[in-house]
């Protein structure tokens, strides 16, 4: 096999304030070749592939195609010298046709008419040559996900891509769909085309790509060719750190406080959760990990008690109880941390005592009043409680920082004790020093007997809380596992869907 | 009922609605074209109403027909260009830009046609714009006096409205246009520059509606009065949605509409005395909300219309 | 260029905005006085002495605030929760031929002290109702509320004019369309003798109060100030946004339709078609000139009033057409949306 290099990163880095994006990074593409870049969020994939395609400009190193420089910083450029960009989140306008939304931009802007029968043509014979079949007349909102894909996909080619880079491509299909498109993506590889496709999903990875690169924590920790490798020590290469022990007294879980039984979530025509069943029991914290995108929004969402539920039962201390709404939840002693503090968890404008109190007003009103005193005197015991920085109850609550913002959401939520806590995120985007405020928080609250369930993306900060362990992929729930018994591979190959053959519940 | 039959039958009725049409056309078009890169003018009642001063004092001056519809296309353009600063490169509430716009485009007409023309005690008046005599066609029995006895910005109006659905659906900047009220984002990965999409059109639509505002005072009337829009910016608004967003069903909802007022105009002589005349001036306001409830659920909005574009922020 | 958040926001400049803005707006709107060939700082002081200078001057001008007031706060009140009721003119002639017509022919005869409160509810629920015909349309059919209050104001005109110019109309008035004088128990007291100004002022300033009072103290005050600054953390908390929404509607119709109420019971007694010289539109200026503080509507409503009433004069005497009045509110509300604006992000490169 002839192997001419087509794309040659060398040496890039790229740093957003403290954090290291991509440590040195040198990565080369040979024609014809599949790579796939495998790794946990945060691994640098994202901003490297960005950097690529023109979207940010890499602080040292650089990318050249076909042998020639690429001038940092110009997606136009990057878009000429042939890549495709495929990303998770289509760029496509749903009341457009198929061939509109391809076509947008390819011609000169004043022309008097637009040579459609041209582009057709184009269309349909590069759909033909690699077996990407579509209806260049449909609008593209009447395209189930799989197709909508494929427009994206012949999008990149009908601008002559060679090389083609696809961002979490299975994220949204069906498995059949997944099937087809991979199949798809080898043909173009046999046909000359250049692909990099970036994925947590050991399957796929071993099953398609030719060469499979693993970043961790910004850098390139290996390159594997997919014979040489297995699924384990992906597993173990992407997840990296020997799996360290939490720093948490033993705890007696309690007895089941909230229970869901074969829950579904429907929305859009999809169905966002699948018969997910869980059993949270007091004083332990169950986690639930896994990779964005999977289903954690709307299983926090509906705990939360903000969407309903489309098939299922939710059992809240033994008692069903349909659909929660909020009050129900904050009456019920539900603590709810949002995944998104800024658009959920608080309103910007509003003072500190306001945001404090606003889900519990009852509480803080007498006959329609808003006791302000109290809510005042409620924000100020959560600011010295929680060491809450940079704010009086009475200033505006966007002045606080993240870390800050987040200690007095868990605050409002933990200062009552409550019976469960809902953390989705918790420590996201915070700083080391509140990163390690907030999880000390949340084991005291384990302590006193809280039931927490905790989504997080993080695998190190689930190790650190977590007495069980579940998968989310896919809208589905794995099976718990004890957080003692696990290693990296095992929650490697959860996180990849892969529990199949480890269903030993807990 | 023999009474509305000869209404519908007469060919007086069928020039009024050309006529009335016109400015509805030229307005609906302008707004449509604007919202169709994703951005609301509520301007357009202002707009219209400058345009109609604007055209009128420039001939009242001494300048051409045709030049005083320049004068309100270009003082049309000027106030696009004031909303684009303020919706698209500010990205300030499309709502509030357009009600400050209307505001100020109308008030600052009104200023400048008293500054220009002192109180008289009859509104001094141009000669406006004749019926074109189209050779064989003007002279038809019925056909002749209806549709071909009307003023050029008349057949003005029917061409852009028939152009711009061209544009719209048949070329790469009418592309570029829609991919932008649909998905600035998309757009903008496709090398099209969504501002400047935002840009022209709102500026562009913007000089439709100055010349519709115009027709009234160099066509359909000869003066000009303060409030001579009449609302016909907001039915306009309407009448987009009415027309889904494309430009052929937005020349037709404007003659439709145009129909109903022409018709119950000459109801009202027919019925003087038995129904007030109020009730069917208010006809037409009616008729735009429920066109508006009809449609608003069925038409296929522009995705972006209303959301401010910023780069690299989704 | 590019525009970046602020992060923080001092007072100081949170309260110099609106000046800046009209300081802003008189000065583009000096360039048209200089175009007009008048001497742009004695025109505005003949604004400021028409609207000031003499008791008869001061008390018109604060005649002309009263409805102002309310209008601002019925738009202020709405677009808090991002409810844009434009229709504030159509519910204040609504208002106000309700209660005239109550007056005539349902309450005549009752004492003042009855009659006149039984008015207000009268006036302000004929503004609620128009206003919650957009609305439902909203909630039920997602139409833009925008264009359809808008369109409403003229029906609403419509008719009020078929309803002066028919069923209501008095028979005395020598076949001018005007509604019947009300009661004379209906009549609003005066605050200042030999004047025009009635306790319709005192009532705007104690209902900004109590705006400002429910804004801020109370549950539904919290929850919509909320739902309107951002509807997503206000779900997350548990406000009915529904339910929230059709309250501030409630509220809004009832204030522009009590705006109608009390200039009809308050200056002239009876209703015709200019009952409002635009009071309903210039509400929104006022409103967003206050950026939708119940308090500040108090000021920016006399500012509006100051403008229109000096300009009335400036006009007379230096033959400036008053429209520049109108012409410079709507350049503040303008500039006003700018300022805002860059209190909020700042330019980057």
């Amino acid at each position: 096999m002839m192997t001419e290099t087509v794309l040659d990163i060398s040496n890039v880095s790229k740093r957003f304030g403290d954090n290291l994006a991509n440590d040195d990074i040198s990565l080369s593409l040979a024609k014809g070749e599949i790579v796939a870049l495998l790794g946990e969020n945060g691994a640098g994939k994202t901003t490297l592939m960005s950097i690529l395609f023109g979207h940010y400009v890499p602080d040292t190193g650089s990318v050249s195609v076909m042998g020639e420089a690429l001038p940092p910083g110009k997606p136009r450029a990057a878009i000429r010298a042939g890549i495709g960009m495929v990303h998770q989140h289509f760029s496509l306008a749903p009341n457009l046709t198929v061939l509109e939304n391809v076509m947008t931009g390819t011609e000169n802007l004043w022309s008097l008419g637009s040579n459609v029968s041209a582009g057709r043509k184009k269309l349909v014979e590069i759909s033909q040559r690699f077996g990407l079949k579509v209806d260049p007349d449909a609008r593209l909102g009447d395209l189930s996900v799989g197709e909508q894909q494929r427009v994206e996909i012949l999008k990149a080619l009908y601008n002559d891509a060679r090389i083609l880079v696809l961002d979490e491509p299975t994220a949204v299909l069906t498995k059949l769909e997944a099937e087809t498109l991979f199949s798809t993506l080898k043909d173009m590889a046999a046909q000359g085309l250049s692909l990099i496709f970036i994925s947590h999903k050991l399957d796929e990875v071993m099953a398609t790509a030719d060469r499979i690169v693993v970043l961790r924590g910004g850098k390139l920790v290996a390159e594997r060719r997919a014979g040489d490798t297995s699924k384990a020590e992906l597993a173990e290469l992407m997840v990296g750190r020997k799996v360290t022990r939490p720093l948490r007294e033993a705890s007696t879980p309690g007895e089941i406080v909230l229970e869901a039984a074969g829950v579904t979530v429907r929305s859009g025509g999809v169905d966002r959760l699948k018969a997910v069943d869980f059993r949270l029991r007091a004083g332990e914290v169950l986690g639930i990990i896994g990779v964005s995108g999977n289903g954690q929004a709307v299983l926090a969402q509906l705990l939360s008690g903000t969407i309903g539920r489309t098939a299922g039962d939710l059992v809240l201390f033994g008692k069903g109880v349909g659909d929660l709404t909020v009050a129900d939840a904050v009456a019920n002693g539900i603590g709810r941390i949002p995944e998104d503090r800024n658009r959920d968890g608080a309103i910007g404008e509003m003072a500190i005592w306001e945001n404090a109190v606003l889900e519990r007003l009852p509480e803080f009103s007498k006959a329609g009043l808003v006791d302000r005193k109290a809510g005042i005197g409620f924000a100020q015991k959560i600011i010295d409680g929680f060491d809450v920085r940079g704010g009086t109850p009475t200033s505006r609550i966007r002045l606080l920082s993240g870390g800050n913002m987040q200690k007095l959401i868990l605050g409002r939520n933990l200062i009552e004790h409550p019976k469960i806590l809902l953390a989705a995120q918790p420590a996201r985007g915070l700083d080391e020093g509140a990163v390690a405020a907030v999880h000390e928080r949340i084991l005291e609250a384990r302590r006193a007997g809280t039931a927490v369930l905790l989504i997080s993306e993080d695998l190190d900060e689930v190790m650190a809380l977590a007495d069980r362990i579940q998968a989310i992929v896919g809208g589905r729930l794995s099976p718990s596992v004890n957080a003692e018994d696990v290693d990296a591979q095992r929650l490697g190959l959860m996180m990849a869907g892969e529990w199949e053959d480890t269903t030993h519940a807990v | 009922m023999s009474a509305l039959f000869d209404i519908l039958a007469s060919a007086g009725l069928w020039a009024a609605v050309l006529r009335i049409a016109t400015p509805l056309i030229l307005g609906t078009i302008g707004a449509l074209l604007s919202e169709r890169a994703g951005v609301l003018n509520l301007g357009i009642e202002g707009i219209m109403t400058f345009g109609a001063m604007v055209g009128w004092l420039t001939v009242y001056n001494g300048a051409d027909l045709w030049v005083g519809v320049l004068a309100a296309a270009l003082g049309g353009a000027m106030f696009g260009l004031l909303h684009s600063a303020l919706t698209v490169t500010l990205g300030l509430s499309q709502h509030v830009s357009g009600l400050g716009v209307t505001l100020f485009a109308s008030s600052f007409a009104y200023y400048v046609f008293r500054l220009m023309v002192p109180v008289a005690g009859t509104p001094p008046t141009i000669t406006p714009f004749q019926p074109l005599d189209i050779p064989g066609l003007s002279s038809l029995p019925f056909f002749g006096p209806a549709f071909f006895n009307q003023t050029a910005p008349t057949y003005l109006a029917i061409g852009l409205a028939i152009a711009l659905a061209y544009v719209i659906a048949r070329t790469p900047v009418g592309l570029a246009i829609r991919m932008t009220g649909e998905n600035p984002h998309a757009a903008e990965a496709q090398g099209v520059n969504p501002m400047a999409v935002r840009y022209g059109a709102v500026i562009a639509g913007s000089a439709l509606m100055g010349v519709g505002g115009a027709f009234l005072t160099l066509s359909a009337f000869n003066s000009f009065f303060p409030t001579m829009v009449q609302g016909r910016g907001w039915i306009c608004i309407a009448l987009v949605v009415f027309a889904s967003w494309r430009p052929e069903r937005a020349l037709l909802g404007a003659i439709l509409f145009a129909l109903f007022d022409a018709f119950q105009l000459r109801l009202q002589t027919v019925l003087n005395g038995v129904v007030p005349y109020q009730i069917f001036l208010m006809i037409p306001y009616l008729l735009s909300i429920v066109a508006l409830a009809v449609m608003a659920r069925r038409a296929r909005v522009p995705q972006a219309l209303m959301q401010p574009y910023r780069r690299g922020e989704r | 260029m590019r525009f970046e958040r602020r992060e923080h926001r001092s007072t100081l400049l949170v309260i110099a905005t609106p000046i800046l803005a009209v300081v802003a707006a008189l000065a583009i709107a000096g360039v048209l006085i200089a175009l007009a060939g008048a001497p742009v700082f004695q025109a505005y002081w003949k604004i400021l002495t028409s609207a000031f200078g003499s008791r008869l001057s001061a008390t018109e001008t604060l005649t002309r605030a009263s409805p102002l007031i309310l209008t601002g706060l019925a738009a202020a009140v709405a677009f808090r929760a991002r409810l844009w009721n434009i229709g504030g003119e159509g519910q204040f002639y609504l208002g106000a031929i309700a209660a005239s017509a109550a007056s005539v022919h349902l309450f005549a005869g009752l004492p003042s002290l009855l009659q006149i409160p039984l008015l207000f509810a009268v006036g302000a629920v004929a503004g609620m109702v128009l206003l919650l015909v957009p609305l439902s349309l909203r909630l039920r059919f997602s139409v833009d509320e925008v264009v359809t209050t808008l369109l409403l104001n003229f029906v609403a005109l419509l008719f009020v004019s078929m309803l002066i110019d028919g069923v209501l109309k008095d028979p005395a008035a020598f076949g001018w369309p005007q509604s019947e004088a009300v009661d004379a128990a209906a009549r609003l007291p005066k605050l200042l003798a030999r004047s025009r100004l009635h306790i319709g002022l005192g009532i705007a300033v104690v209902i900004a109060f109590l705006i400002y009072f429910v804004q801020t103290r109370t549950v539904f005050g919290v929850q919509s100030r909320a739902a309107g600054l951002n509807p997503s953390g206000a779900v997350f908390a548990g406000v009915p946004l529904g339910r929230t929404l059709v309250i501030v509607a409630m509220i809004s119709g009832g204030l522009a339709g009590l705006a109608g109420t009390i200039e009809v019971l308050g200056v002239k007694g009876y209703v015709t078609t200019d009952l409002s010289p635009g009071y309903g539109y210039s509400g929104i200026v006022v409103a967003m000139l206050a950026n939708l503080n119940p308090l500040g509507v108090v000021l920016a409503a006399l500012f509006t009033a100051t403008m229109f009433v000096g300009a009335d004069g400036m006009s007379r005497s230096m033959g400036i057409p008053t429209y520049i009045a109108d012409v410079t509110v709507a350049l503040s509300l303008l500039s006003m949306l700018v300022a805002v604006f860059f209190t909020q992000y700042r330019i980057r490169r």
